[in-house]
């Protein structure tokens, strides 16, 4: 290896190391440390009490359908903006990332305004006998906004740099849209896709501020996980919180180590030479 | 193949019918999901007119949260932008071992709910976490208090900066740096003069980013703020407590001022990305610089 010239690894390494040492890793490890200070018989009580695993029940159930809402949503803004110039797809762009910009409380009183039984779309709905606000679909619809731009972000470089020759050799050979959109195009898109729908889905999994307002917050219907650790501290119940809390840690590291496998995978593919 | 074929064939999806179908239903789904939310807030904030709305941005709890909101900012983005630049320089200027792994750390707060970054924090200052008796002995208040503010929204922030720094200096490698050392620039001369150019805009990019998320978080603070009215209520819980107060229109106002914020991220941000920063880069995320033989 050829030695490095450049100064400052020492102050730079170190500034980082204390950043991160201080920030992220000693709360977590304080974290894991407190829950596994609970003993695995009451740990498992806690974590598997009906409460509890109704919550994850809603959580990840509604996070799988808003997921596979923007898998389609986001797939199809992707497409739209890239492929397509109509007036203003620059602003339809800029919006996109909207939901990342807006501070999730104002997410979640916003869309309570619109979905509740008087605002715009409830009252719009309700003779449909359709009740967002304070249900599971509500729920959804909280996380289907505040996930939305993963999947479009993480697809739109990959199909902006897609080679048209592809295309085109698959057009020669008579392939219909469909079939090259499926046997070309969908198979390149498929690491950013999956690295998209694992960012989103472990958003989903984690969203407090947006859905709180529009759950409704009922337990064992409208509770989702983080709501109920809030609930515990506000009980002074720390240890539970602390057990629940870490359920929802190793959902993230594993939602994580996918996440990093599938950036591994995808760059085997992108990065040569 | 095709005899009559012109120059070239329309590329996939290009039909009329396709790409008509495709656009209106996007543009109807975006306008109702992501249009309507923004147009909604507006429309309640000033539902009983100007000076209501007015009235209720000048209420003085309203305004100290707004000021906490900018004092906490003022304090997290500087720290962590500080964070970024050493966590770039270190991670792309140098090969040590266990680089990847401090790049997965670094991003560890990207994948984790803000309420379990609150509840950690509460166990590391919390009386019932580490630190916490001993602080308490010293009289030294964390949690509850602007400092645990600070420290909660630097957690869920720490990625910002480096994230937009990192790809852009393993592209752009260590030649330059090597250059200006080897003719007898100071450490600091070299960063300076030689790479802040070079990184500025994807800097600012990382700053507005990280400047939006801290004075927008609401999970994380609300577990560690206290929530006491006039003193430890942020922009964002302010609005919680406003609107369970049924002051919705007071509620709205304060999301109106946060919704700005965030338009002006969005503008800030499509101005930085056409002078080449943020998501169009090409450069992988994660390849050691090339070590180009002289």
């Amino acid at each position: 290896m050829r030695r490095n010239v450049l100064p400052g690894l020492r102050l730079s390494l170190g500034v980082t190391l204390f950043y991160v040492g201080l920030i992220v890793v000693l709360p977590l490890a304080a974290l894991v440390f407190k829950a596994a200070s609970l003993g695995p018989a009451d740990y498992w009580a806690i974590v598997s009490s009906p409460r509890a695993v109704a919550t994850y029940r809603v959580t990840v159930l509604c996070a799988l359908a808003a997921t596979v809402f923007n898998l389609f949503f986001g797939l199809a803004l992707a497409w739209v903006l890239t492929r397509y110039r109509f007036p203003g797809w620059r602003f339809v762009d800029a919006l996109v990332d909207l939901p990342f910009a807006l501070p999730t409380a104002v997410a979640g009183i916003a869309l309570t305004a619109l979905f509740s039984a008087n605002g715009w779309f409830g009252a719009a709905l309700a003779p449909l006998g359709i009740k967002v606000a304070y249900t599971p679909l509500g729920i959804m619809i909280a996380m289907i906004f505040t996930s939305l731009p993963f999947i479009v972000r993480t697809v739109q470089p990959v199909l902006e740099d897609l080679d048209p020759a592809l295309e085109e050799a698959a057009q020669s050979l008579g392939g219909s849209d469909w079939t090259i959109f499926r046997k070309v195009i969908l198979p390149l898109l498929k690491p950013a896709l999956l690295a998209g729908l694992s960012l989103s889905f472990a958003r989903s999994l984690g969203e407090f501020g947006a859905i709180i307002f529009i759950a409704g917050n009922k337990p064992f219907e409208t509770e989702i996980t983080a709501l109920l650790i809030f609930i515990r501290l506000e009980e002074y119940d720390y240890q539970a919180a602390a057990a629940i809390a870490s359920v929802l840690l190793i959902t993230a590291f594993s939602m994580l180590a996918l996440t990093n496998f599938m950036q591994a995978r995808a760059l085997r593919y992108t990065a040569r030479g | 193949m095709h005899a009559t074929r012109s120059k070239k064939p329309p590329r996939v999806g290009d039909a009329p019918a396709i790409r008509r179908t495709l656009i209106a239903i996007t543009l109807l789904l975006g306008a109702l999901l992501i249009l309507a939310p923004l147009l909604v807030i507006a429309v309640q904030a000033f539902s009983e007119g100007w000076k209501v709305f007015a009235a209720a941005i000048a209420h003085p709890d309203t305004l100290s949260a707004i000021l906490l909101t900018v004092v906490t900012a003022l304090i997290a983005v500087p720290i962590n932008t500080a964070f970024g630049v050493a966590a770039a320089w270190s991670i792309t200027k140098f090969d040590f071992p266990l680089r990847r792994l401090l790049l997965v750390v670094t991003e560890i707060p990207f994948s984790i709910s803000p309420i379990v970054a609150g509840v950690a924090y509460l166990f590391v200052y919390g009386l019932q976490g580490l630190f916490g008796p001993l602080l308490d002995a010293y009289g030294i208040k964390i949690l509850f208090a602007l400092p645990g503010i600070v420290l909660a929204s630097m957690f869920v922030t720490a990625p910002f900066v480096a994230r937009e720094l990192i790809p852009l200096m393993q592209a752009q490698g260590r030649d330059l740096e090597e250059a200006a050392t080897s003719l007898g620039a100071s450490g600091w001369r070299t960063f300076l003069s030689v790479t802040l150019p070079n990184i500025r805009w994807a800097m600012l990019y990382g700053i507005i980013l990280c400047n939006a998320r801290v004075m927008g978080e609401f999970g994380a603070v609300s577990v560690v703020s206290g929530n006491i009215r006039g003193q430890t209520n942020t922009l964002p819980l302010h609005i919680e407590l406003l609107y369970h107060d049924y002051q919705t229109t007071g509620a709205f106002a304060a999301a109106f001022i946060l919704t700005l914020l965030a338009v002006v991220t969005i503008i800030a941000k499509v101005a930085l990305e056409r002078r080449g920063a943020g998501r169009r880069r090409r450069a992988p995320i994660v390849t050691p610089a090339p070590e180009v033989a002289k």
